[in-house]
């Protein structure tokens, strides 16, 4: 029974794994980083397709908007426009191949050898859930580790002016 | 075809998983390889999301660890970003071939 | 009763001038180190009398003969119940008598040193280890056990190289003090082991109970002791012979005297100190402290002690005549004369009559310290004067060192064995010990007392008459008045010690004995020491080539005396020879090797290895990424499908 959904899945799922191959096989690094940006909408659109659209809609604004557009400027910040990665050795190149298929092959065989106990329900949680859950401070909320998170988040871009300023030239 | 579950997202996550780990031991440009770190959490992320709504699906727990590791992931992007460019300026390359001054 | 702190007090005194000047002399006490020192031990030495008086007249006779006291006994370690060593404070004849001597003749060194040594860069450190040594000493004289004895001992051999190294900066002094020190320590490997032999048969370290345990041959110690034999001769006849090594290093007996000689590379008061009066009869103190073991249950090494005795008194009195270094006469003359006292009591028996040997050789002693020191002061007075050691820089010094001059002449009458001096009475004891007991060592005796008047003689008018001396250095007067004192209190001490009846306190078994005096016995020693002293005034009165002819005409015995019978060559060719090629040369090897190689083998191997494993470390990140990945796949395969 193929119904729209089926297809829709299938369809993001193409482009989430598509578009990743691409991202690290491709020899141009801005391509790369486009590629990069067309998965992580691929995985939003997953996000989506199992109606979690908060997590969407932030997979949306903070991977693509930020992260995607950071990454960006630091290309332009380093690289040298139009000019290709260098080549790594093939020797690597087998080695990791090869190591990431024994791992691939054992995790799916680890998956399909164990059976989920699923429970189907159609209620997906509402923005307000996830505000109220997430300020909560009774058993089980969320409020600890958003104020750790916001902590965290302030000593990054701390560190990040620390490291990424330019010393001063030394005096001699 | 088959009406797609928990393991086709597993599937897709443990894939993405593993071309994020091939980009990181191929890729000699430090920015790729943050990249192929990024898949590597998305992956990660769809995971949790996956548990949570096929397992355990009147909890919310796997949401909030994909929030928060949302929120590392940005921190992280931006501590990665600063440091390749500390290391641009000071070895005019971002090759990660060249920045081996702690061998032996 | 005595008085336990006063006697410790003795050789406590001297202990502490040693830690205040060794610790504060060179920085704040300079100048007045040597004052300290010595009034330091003018007290130990008025207490010294004080407790002589007090055992000799008051106490210490009980039921007519002398008794041992123990005024103290601390345990200082314990091994298990019953097995300590203690450190205690013994008192009897000998000890008292030694403590005498010893803080006498150091007190008489001390006030000499003040002149002698007076500007010398290291006066405090001089004085300090003079009062290191005057510690060790008495210690060692008023031990209460084997133990005590054996620890006391080392710190006078220690004090005796510092003493004989003091003038580091001279090479031949270094390597005077090193052979002292291996020489007797070699010897006191002996000593060490005779120890434990003798105190494991007896089960005790205590001096009184071994002796008690040991000499009467019911006791089960004994008789346990007997029957386990080595090579023939029984445990207790090692144990005591081995304990006689000990002595016979220390007190410099044939063939393990020739570091004596060398010794005299210190200073000249310390000579007389340590390597004329006091340390080097720490041998013969050894002996006489264990006598009755030796008298009673292993004859067989008395005699070995007699004869050692005896050929150590010639051989040393045929090198003295031939030597030119005064103080390596006076060396060998020590040498000879404390041959003396050992043969004494090597001839000796236990108790009664026949004790003659032992008391005469302690009455030996305690002349000899007397004239010996004196001799040594002299001699010192004298290179004080010339600034030179050798008998051909000097002649004619009679009118210059008066005093100096009639005190030698003093000593040297007294160890001629000249009536009535000192010498002649205790020398006369010996000889008839000998005449009682063994014809032989009676022969060599007499021949050694005529060799020596002649050497001593030879010494004398060579210094003080024969040709006009050479001044080395600048010219002063005869050294003050702290340097003459102790030359003329010595003087009267060589000169009147004789008249002590001695056998009235010391004795083998404690009783008073009345030693007999034949005046007709006396004839052939006094006369061939008369000859003696003629020789020498017909050869040397006066400067000529008789000498010389003389020395021609003996040929190889002057020449093998003049080369101290070639000894030293000897241990030097067996030392250098033998024991370096055959067994240092081999175990070189083997250690550089096989024992090296063993190391090196290690050494290389680990840096093979991690030269091999070092590539590892590249510093590229994704070979790290690989390896880690790696790791993890064959984990977790192993985990799930190995190990499960």
């Amino acid at each position: 029974m193929i119904t729209g959904s089926t297809i829709l899945f299938y369809l993001l799922a193409a482009l989430t794994l598509g578009c990743g191959i691409l991202s690290v096989a491709t020899r141009h690094i801005f391509r790369a980083a486009i590629y990069l940006l067309f998965s992580l909408i691929g995985i939003a659109g997953l996000y989506f397709w199992l109606q979690y659209e908060f997590i969407a809609a932030v997979q949306i604004v903070v991977y693509v908007g930020g992260i995607v557009v950071l990454i960006i400027f630091s290309i332009f910040l380093t690289q040298q426009a139009g000019e290709k990665l260098p080549k790594q050795k093939s020797d690597r190149k087998i080695f990791a191949a090869l190591a990431i298929f024994c791992g691939f092959a054992l995790t799916m065989l680890q998956v399909y050898q164990h059976e989920f106990n699923g429970a189907e329900t159609t209620k997906a949680p509402t923005v307000a859930d996830i505000g109220k859950k997430m300020l909560s401070v009774d058993n089980g909320g969320y409020a600890l580790p958003f104020e750790i998170i916001s902590m965290l988040l302030l000593a990054a871009m701390v560190g990040c002016i620390v490291i990424a300023l330019r010393s001063k030239p030394e005096t001699k | 075809m088959i009406e797609p579950g928990l393991y086709h997202i597993l599937f897709i996550s443990a894939a993405l998983f593993f071309i994020g780990i091939y980009g990181f031991l191929t890729r000699r440009n430090l920015i790729t390889m943050l990249m192929s770190i990024e898949l590597i959490l998305n992956s990660v992320n769809l995971n949790f999301i996956a548990f949570n709504k096929y397992v355990w699906p009147d909890k919310m727990d796997g949401l909030f660890f994909t929030l928060f590791i949302i929120a590392i992931a940005a921190a992280e992007a931006a501590v990665a970003i600063a440091i390749i460019i500390n290391l641009y300026r000071s070895h005019q390359s971002i090759d990660v071939e060249n920045a081996e001054d702690l061998k032996y | 009763m005595p008085n336990a702190t006063t006697i410790a007090l003795i050789p406590l005194l001297p202990l502490a001038g040693f830690l205040l000047l060794g610790l504060f002399g060179r920085k704040y006490l300079k100048s007045s180190s040597g004052l300290i020192g010595t009034a330091l031990l003018l007290t130990s030495t008025i207490l010294a009398l004080y407790t002589a008086y007090e055992y000799f007249f008051v106490y210490g006779k009980v039921n007519g003969a002398y008794q041992q006291f123990i005024p103290l006994q601390l345990t200082w370690l314990e091994f298990s119940k019953g097995v300590s060593i203690d450190m205690g404070l013994l008192l009897d004849p000998i000890s008292v008598m030694m403590l005498v001597v010893v803080s006498f003749i150091s007190l008489m060194v001390h006030i000499y040193s003040l002149g002698y040594m007076k500007g010398e860069e290291r006066f405090a450190t001089y004085y300090s280890f003079l009062g290191l040594f005057t510690f060790s000493m008495l210690g060692l004289v008023l031990a209460s056990n084997i133990f005590q004895i054996y620890i006391f001992w080392e710190l006078v051999g220690v004090s005796s190289f510092l003493l004989i190294g003091y003038y580091y900066d001279k090479p031949s002094a270094v390597a005077a003090s090193k052979k002292a020190f291996i020489v007797t320590r070699f010897a006191d490997l002996g000593f060490l082991i005779g120890i434990l032999i003798l105190s494991f048969s007896s089960g005790t370290l205590d001096f009184t109970t071994l002796i008690q345990r040991l000499t009467s041959p019911e006791s089960n110690e004994v008789k346990t002791a007997v029957v386990s034999t080595f090579l023939g001769a029984s445990a207790l006849t090692w144990g005591a012979a081995l304990v006689f090594i000990g002595g016979a290093g220390k007190s410099a007996m044939f063939p393990l005297h020739i570091w004596l000689p060398d010794a005299m590379e210190g200073p000249t008061p310390v000579s007389a100190l340590i390597h004329a009066a006091t340390m080097v009869v720490a041998g013969v103190y050894l002996v006489a402290r264990l006598f009755p073991v030796f008298a009673l249950t292993t004859p067989a090494v008395l005699e070995i002690i007699g004869w050692v005795g005896a050929i150590s008194a010639i051989i040393a009195a045929v090198i003295a005549c031939t030597q030119t270094d005064i103080k390596r006469i006076l060396a060998y003359s020590t040498m000879s004369q404390i041959g003396y006292m050992m043969f004494a009591l090597g001839v000796s028996k236990y108790g009664g009559e026949a004790g003659l040997g032992y008391t005469a050789s302690m009455f030996h002693l305690f002349t000899h310290a007397m004239f010996k020191a004196l001799l040594f002061l002299g001699a010192g007075a004298v290179i004080h004067y010339i600034h030179s050691n050798d008998m051909r820089d000097m002649g004619g010094l009679r009118k210059y060192l008066p005093v100096t001059h009639i005190t030698f002449l003093i000593a040297c009458l007294a160890i001629a064995g000249v009536p009535p001096f000192a010498g002649f009475f205790s020398k006369e004891e010996i000889l008839l010990a000998a005449y009682q007991n063994n014809m032989a060592i009676y022969w060599i005796a007499l021949i050694t007392s005529g060799l020596t008047a002649f050497y001593m003689f030879r010494l004398y008018f060579n210094i003080f008459w024969s040709k006009p001396h050479e001044v080395h250095g600048e010219k002063h007067g005869e050294g003050g008045f702290v340097m003459m004192l102790p030359l003329v209190l010595l003087a009267v001490g060589a000169a009147a010690a004789g008249f002590i009846p001695f056998g009235e306190f010391v004795s083998s078994d404690g009783k008073a004995l009345v030693s007999h005096f034949h005046l007709e016995f006396s004839i052939a020693p006094v006369g061939l020491g008369l000859a003696g002293i003629f020789a020498a005034l017909w050869l040397y009165k006066k400067q000529n080539d008789k000498p010389q002819k003389l020395a021609a005409a003996l040929g190889g015995l002057y020449n093998a005396a003049y080369h101290k019978f070639y000894i030293d060559e000897i241990y030097f060719f067996i030392t250098k020879k033998v024991l370096f090629n055959l067994i240092g040369r081999p175990a070189a090897w083997f250690d550089r090797n096989i024992v090296d190689g063993m190391v090196n083998l290690t050494g290389n191997t680990t840096q093979a290895v991690s030269e091999g494993i070092k590539k590892i470390q590249s510093g590229k990140v994704q070979q790290y990424a690989i390896y880690f990945l790696a790791g993890v796949i064959v984990l977790a395969t192993l985990f799930i499908y190995v190990l499960r």
